[in-house]
């Protein structure tokens, strides 16, 4: 009697879980809302965890003296509560100090963690139970290749997003060929599984699927361009989503189910939503190529003949001063520089001299959607001066100057007059349209989806070579001056 | 065994409808936090996680049950606080956004 108060109490807090994830969710989508909804979820996962310890699932099954006993193991206990305490301390500590340009790389970590857990726990129930069922095994082949997929795919789209490896796509000869042979490897290996069943041979097959699936997962995300990277997190965090859902099937346990389908049916959304914003097809972002080396090459090497025009600081600060209507174009490279609190001051100052100033936000700027919204709020830019895309497009022609700080791609005039461009189609800002243009950027390296961009040779653009940070700060000392 | 499987089958496919209900009409704005938090939603793994561990009856079940828990728990813990860190930042300009709507 005492044990079914036991289950229906846990069975009880995982709906409760549910829910709060269900209202959690629902309110994420909504702006005003969206950080309660944070808070709901997490208070949701607060009470699953909570009722996992009161659960009957924790306890070592074992015969004694011919009978089943249950009973919880001591040193399994401390080692859960040390472990979480470890994983949670350390990720609490990262999260916080992370900067706000990193966090992309930040949720892609974060993903592949999840994705290594559903992994784990998939390969560890298989080697634990005895006499399970053929639906459950499927389950845990599953689990273990989506798990280890989501897992290396993460990290190697977290080096991407770090730059410890090339941003630039990753080719070799016969690629998809060799993946699609590694993937209906696994997939045989995953049928061997299930019809095995148990037994050492199954055990091994089970191994072999776990490291051909992690392989599989590097290799699938090695070939895509750093520019994808947003979608290809997205993706992957839907089947991180879907690996978990996995793992609840074999162990029974609905809250796993629940929560990892509600997040593998969003996320797939989510990816689906975030490659019409870039004009992307999915299944072209991950067999496309973005890019490709060649196409890249060839373009760097007719562009660097053509003539830019350098300005310095002082010439781009008049232009700024006298000018009536101003819009900022903040790309990636005001990000890396850190330089939101320097737009705002040289906005500030602008808007002093009585010139408009607006913002113009691409919905992909930055590495991620909403990316630029977030900084830019950090440096308390007043929301009412953030116009999207499509809400500013047609104010460029009467715009005297477009400053575009960092930003390339999302400017590429490329993208709407040249069908054989890489990115062509991709909805892009207007700035080309603007009576005068200055492009404040580093070098003229090209953007992350490495294309070469006409903007910077237009007669209108002049160029200011330089890091975001110190260029805007000089700029607004210039201003006021002038 | 099977018939939990097949219960399984059925709340995942009922929970794949809500999923898309759900965030049908997310403003881009939005749509990195949301990953964000439904990128720590996953970490429900941890669950998974605990109860391999707690089960453990071998040495190395324990290692990876606690390798396991230290993941999941980091991406429950990191993902929360990550996109609470994100969504301070919309409530921080939010007054202002309500006082430049209203004039």
């Amino acid at each position: 009697m005492i044990e079914n108060w036991r289950d229906a109490i846990v069975d009880l807090s995982y709906l409760a879980a549910a829910i709060l994830f269900i209202f959690g969710l629902k309110f994420l989508s909504v702006p005003a809302r969206a950080r309660r909804g944070n808070q709901l979820a997490a208070l949701g996962m607060t009470v699953a965890i909570v009722a996992t310890f009161i659960s009957r699932e924790l306890e070592v099954t074992k015969e004694e003296a011919g009978r089943v006993v249950s009973e919880y193991s001591l040193t399994n206990l401390l080692l859960i509560i040390i472990g979480i305490v470890i994983g949670g301390a350390l990720s609490t500590v990262a999260a916080r100090r992370v900067q706000m340009t990193a966090m992309p790389q930040m949720v892609a970590a974060f993903n592949g963690m999840g994705g290594a857990t559903a992994a784990l726990v998939s390969v560890g129930e298989f080697m634990h139970k005895v006499g399970i069922g053929r639906g459950e095994i499927a389950s845990i082949a599953l689990g273990t290749m989506i798990g280890s997929i989501s897992f290396t795919g993460s990290i190697i789209a977290f080096l991407k997003l770090e730059e410890r490896i090339s941003g630039r796509p990753i080719t070799f000869p016969n690629q998809k060929l060799y993946n699609a042979i590694l993937f209906i490897g696994i997939i045989a290996l995953g049928v061997v599984v299930v019809a095995l069943q148990e037994g050492t041979s199954a055990r091994i097959a089970l191994w072999i699927l776990f490291a051909a699936a992690l392989a599989l997962g590097a290799l699938v995300v090695l070939p895509i361009g750093g520019a994808d990277m947003p979608v290809v997190i997205a993706i992957l965090n839907s089947l991180t989503g879907l690996a978990a859902a996995l793992t609840g099937l074999v162990l029974s346990n609905q809250a796993l189910v629940i929560a990892g389908a509600l997040v593998g049916a969003s996320g797939s959304f989510l990816t689906l939503l975030m490659a019409r914003a870039m004009n992307r097809s999915v299944t072209n972002v991950l067999f496309g190529a973005f890019g490709a080396a060649p196409a890249a090459a060839g373009a760097g090497a007719t562009g660097e003949a053509k003539p830019i025009r350098e300005t310095t600081v002082d010439d781009a600060a008049v232009t700024l001063a006298y000018a009536q209507r101003v819009v900022i174009v903040p790309g990636y490279g005001l990000a890396v520089a850190q330089a939101q609190h320097a737009v705002r001051e040289l906005a500030d100052v602008l808007k002093e001299r009585g010139v408009d100033v607006r913002y113009a936000i691409h919905p992909v700027a930055g590495r991620m959607p909403g990316h630029m919204n977030v900084l830019l709020a950090e440096a308390n830019v007043p929301y009412e001066d953030l116009y999207e895309m499509d809400r500013i497009n047609d104010d460029f022609v009467n715009t005297d100057v477009a400053l575009v700080v960092g930003a390339n791609d999302v400017v590429n005039p490329a993208a709407r007059n040249d069908p054989s461009s890489p990115i062509y189609g991709m909805p892009i800002l207007n700035v080309d349209q603007a009576k005068n243009i200055i492009v404040l950027k580093r070098s003229m390296r090209s953007g992350f989806a490495g294309i070469e961009n006409e903007l910077f040779h237009d007669p209108k653009t002049v160029m200011l070579f330089g890091d975001a940070r110190e260029k805007l700060t000089e700029l607004v000392a210039a201003t006021k001056a002038a | 065994m099977d018939q939990d499987v097949l219960m399984g089958i059925y709340v995942f496919l009922l929970a794949i409808f809500l999923g898309v209900e759900l965030i049908g009409r997310v403003p881009s704005t939005l749509h990195t936090p949301l990953m964000s938090g439904t990128n720590a939603i996953h970490g429900i793994v941890l669950l998974g996680a605990m109860i391999i561990l707690g089960q453990a009856d071998a040495w190395w079940l324990r290692v990876i049950g606690f390798l396991a828990v230290i993941l999941g728990a980091a991406n429950v813990f990191g993902g929360f606080v990550v996109t609470d860190r994100m969504l301070e930042m919309f409530r921080a300009r939010r007054p202002a956004a309500g006082a430049g709507q209203k004039q």
